[in-house]
């Protein structure tokens, strides 16, 4: 989440990434770059994206090129090399819920945000995805996600109350998140 | 050599159950509760229920009396939350729709009290009890869940083999697979089978894959058995990416030792010791069940070394995808897993001979799999007794759309879309009419009402223009236009294409902006015959199943629906009334009373008028969002 990162970002956390990557390693002594994707979600766990100081980090520990990182992790739609908001929400465009007018919920959320979807919102509360891809709900078309909560057959009419709870989650963490750290 | 005291495996799986504590029991002594908890039901929020029930049977005392088992999703996924009740002795009644409140009342009125609250049962499509149908009978022998409920329409037409025990036993909990005859196929392939045995049952079952292409599975294990190279691997695909389908989802969250257990019987097959899990990032649910089913069966020697206490070693690991669609073909698979960028590359060599690390590697679908252990034990002429001439056995479909019953089912082949979608879907909800119904996904294409009555199976939906694919069914009504959805389709398949190879990369891509022309309404007559070209090109040059079958839901939508690509492009209209670039908006001051709801709906503000009297859609500011025509109660918005 954006207003923790720094709370994130720990040696100890480094350390734990390092053992993480020895034991991939080991189990595929001949080829090392297997370990790659398993690597990049268990950073992207941590900080809710890959950041570029995780990508140098990752291609020396594996011994290859920069580049070949960052090839695989812009390959994924699932790794994202940006920050994101505290909370992703996502609209599923599968075929079910774009029958059942999942475009107009997506269109409301943007507008009610004021951004496109992959945009995060200025006050770092929301990335609205660009990638959502089929949940497998699909039979409470349309569904919409906020991170792993799901929202059954959300109407346009609906997005106002769900994203007000999430942002008076978010504004509620944050202050929390601030004392802590002024503590 | 040392000399090993191999046990039989039969002997060693008869301890295991004898030690087992099963949570489910199909003639329970005691009151069971099953509640489905599976994705669509969490989105449905049935976690909350499950905490209403139990607290509930806590406040009521009951909690020792009465066991509440987690199970997967039976399917009927609108009805969910859903809440089984199975009392000794009496027949099994299932509440549907079960909020947290409800579920307190249920608790406390049927559990507690012994009276049924029937105003929340299951009952749509009741047939009289006791009236079965032949498919019935067969489908009750082998699974005693659509006996139990063969009086509901949406279940007594389904014949239930891969998924047959998803909804019936706790997923978390080995010991419910084993005391429902898991593991047994296992045991006796250890026991009594050579490799070359148990891929003859294979062959003679006539299964083909369920991923889409339909390739005879027997064969693919063949072929990776008589392949050199050691060692070998066996991968299970569940990187279900085609958009509205989700039966292998349910099948994992359901029921996961069902595909373990077949990957070891795959593995032993065609001579593998280590097999791997490839499932999607998004299914976190299904990735957890699977991560402990894989311990449980780690922990009773089912999995690993020596398994079942015999001298054949197999072991599963799980790898997660990343949101790449094109990863659900082998070969760009493969790559995946070997931690490269995930590109298909041109077959031959094909994966038997030459997959994971370069070695020979049998890669088999989520739903092939779970078929197989059936077809072990109740071998192969059973299997291939149901289903049509090409193609034996059955297939789960996920039905949706703009369909009463949404779900997952299981049917045999040969089962018309007429019975899918009328009798077990219940219909086009609101009156509507039934439009099109579309399989295969991004791979497949749109059947118009024609085609209700053609019997399902690869061949003759291939023929109709459209695939089996892996089962996604979306059923679209008279609302739905068919040029927007096959623009759909090319959205998805154009941001997913990989862009290896150019006519997949740059077709879809041309395609795609022909398709947002025609719905803006700036089609002209010669974009058929361009779409037509591009089609072509694509399907017959591209590298891999994503660009060759790219082109199937635009080539079916023409074929069968022309009229519609027609009206948008020749006159400039939308029939579905959908895309609203052709959409004109207009108050009809006859009707109009002036009563304001449509200017306070407007998310534009574009309406004008005073309180009484007409009101007015400014139509430059207009975003033809249709909220007003929607609103209004006296007709006067006027839609053209």
């Amino acid at each position: 989440m954006l207003y923790q990162r720094e709370v994130l970002d720990t040696p100890e956390w480094w350390q734990s990434l390092d053992q993480f990557i020895a034991r991939q390693k080991a189990e595929h002594p001949q080829s090392v770059q297997t370990a790659l994707i398993p690597v990049l979600h268990y950073v992207q766990d941590r900080f809710g994206y890959i950041p570029e100081k995780a990508i140098n980090h990752v291609a020396q520990s594996l011994g290859v090129p920069t580049s070949y990182v960052c090839g695989v992790a812009s390959f994924y739609s699932y790794f994202s090399l940006e920050p994101r908001g505290a909370y992703t929400v996502s609209v599923c465009l599968g075929t079910a819920c774009f029958v059942r007018g999942a475009q107009a919920v997506l269109d409301e959320i943007c507008r009610q945000l004021n951004v496109r979807p992959g945009e995060t919102t200025e006050d770092g509360i929301f990335t609205v995805s660009d990638s959502a891809r089929c949940l497998g709900a699909c039979g409470q078309a349309p569904v919409m996600m906020v991170d792993e909560d799901v929202h059954a057959r959300v109407r346009p009419q609906d997005v106002a109350d769900i994203l007000a709870e999430y942002t008076a989650k978010a504004r509620a963490e944050m202050a929390e998140a601030r004392a802590t750290a002024e503590a | 050599m040392d000399a090993i005291q191999t046990v039989r495996a039969t002997d060693r799986l008869a301890e295991i159950r004898e030690q087992a504590s099963p949570h489910v029991s199909l003639q329970p002594d005691r009151t069971q509760l099953l509640i489905g908890i599976a994705t669509c039901a969490n989105a449905a929020k049935a976690r909350e229920t499950l905490s209403a029930v139990q607290q509930a049977l806590q406040t009521q005392g009951l909690a020792d009396d009465v066991d509440l088992i987690q199970v997967g999703c039976v399917g009927r996924c609108s009805l969910e939350p859903l809440l089984e009740v199975r009392a000794p002795g009496e027949a099994p009644r299932m509440y549907i729709n079960v909020t947290a409140e409800r579920a307190s009342q249920i608790v406390a009125q049927d559990v507690g009290g012994g009276k049924p609250i029937t105003d929340w049962l299951i009952d749509e499509g009741k047939r009289p009890e006791g009236e079965l149908e032949p498919d019935t009978a067969e489908a009750g022998a082998i699974n005693h869940f659509i006996r139990d409920w063969q009086h509901v329409n949406f279940f007594a037409r389904q014949l239930r083999i891969a998924l047959r025990n998803v909804g019936r036993i706790d997923p978390e909990h080995i010991d419910d697979y084993i005391a429902l005859g898991g593991y047994e196929a296992l045991a006796r392939v250890l026991d009594e089978m050579s490799p070359e045995d148990v891929i003859e049952i294979v062959s003679d079952s006539k299964l083909r894959g369920r991923g889409g292409a339909g390739f005879p599975t027997g064969l693919k294990w063949k072929f990776t058995r008589e392949a050199d190279g050691d060692p070998k691997y066996v991968i299970c695909n569940a990187d279900e990416g085609d958009p509205g389908a989700f039966m292998d989802r349910s099948a994992l969250e359901g029921d996961p030792h069902s595909v373990l257990e077949a990957m070891a019987i795959a593995g032993f097959a065609i001579g593998a010791q280590q097999g791997y899990v490839y499932v999607r990032a998004e299914y976190p649910l299904a990735i957890k069940r699977l991560e402990k089913a894989i311990e449980q069966a780690r922990e009773l020697g089912i999995l690993g070394q020596n398994v079942l206490g015999t001298d054949f070693s197999f072991d599963i690991d799980l790898r997660l995808g990343a949101g790449a669609f094109v990863c659900g073909e082998e070969t760009a698979l493969i790559a995946s897993i070997e931690g490269k960028r995930g590109m298909p590359r041109p077959r031959p060599p094909y994966p038997s001979e030459s997959g994971l690390w370069g070695k020979p590697t049998c890669i088999n679908n989520v739903e092939t799999l779970a078929n197989i252990p059936p077809i072990i034990l109740n071998g192969a002429e059973w299997y291939a007794g149901i289903g049509t001439e090409g193609s034996k056995g059955t297939k789960v479909f996920a039905l949706a759309g703009n369909v009463e019953n949404t779900g997952l089912i299981e049917v045999p082949m040969g089962i018309t879309l007429r019975e899918i979608i009328f009798e077990i879907g219940g219909g086009v909800p609101d009156g509507l009419e039934f439009k099109a119904a579309q399989t295969g996904g991004p791979s497949g294409g749109c059947l118009s009402a024609k085609y209700l009555d053609t019997p399902i199976d690869y061949d003759s939906l291939r023929e109709a223009g459209a695939i089996m694919g892996s089962g996604g069914l979306i059923v679209m009504d008279s609302n739905s236009c068919m040029v927007d959805i096959a623009r759909f389709f090319l959205t998805f398949t154009q941001d997913e294409s990989c862009g290896r190879c150019t006519p997949c990369r740059e077709g879809t891509k041309r395609m795609l902006e022909i398709l947002e022309r025609i719905t803006q309404g700036k089609g002209e007559e010669r974009d058929f015959e361009r779409l037509q070209r591009l089609c072509d090109v694509a399907s017959r040059s591209s590298l891999c199943g994503l660009g060759q079958t790219a082109a199937n839901p635009v080539l079916s939508t023409m074929r069968h629906f022309e009229d519609e690509y027609r009206a948008h492009i020749e006159e400039h209209r939308c029939p579905a009334h959908l895309c609203r670039a052709l959409l004109h908006y207009q108050i009809d001051p006859e009707r109009c009373v002036g009563c304001g709801l449509c200017k306070r709906v407007c998310p534009v503000h574009c309406i004008v008028g005073d309180p009484r009297e007409p009101h007015v859609i400014t139509e430059e500011v207009c975003t033809a969002c249709g909220a007003c025509f929607d609103a209004c109660k006296f007709d006067a918005v006027l839609r053209t």
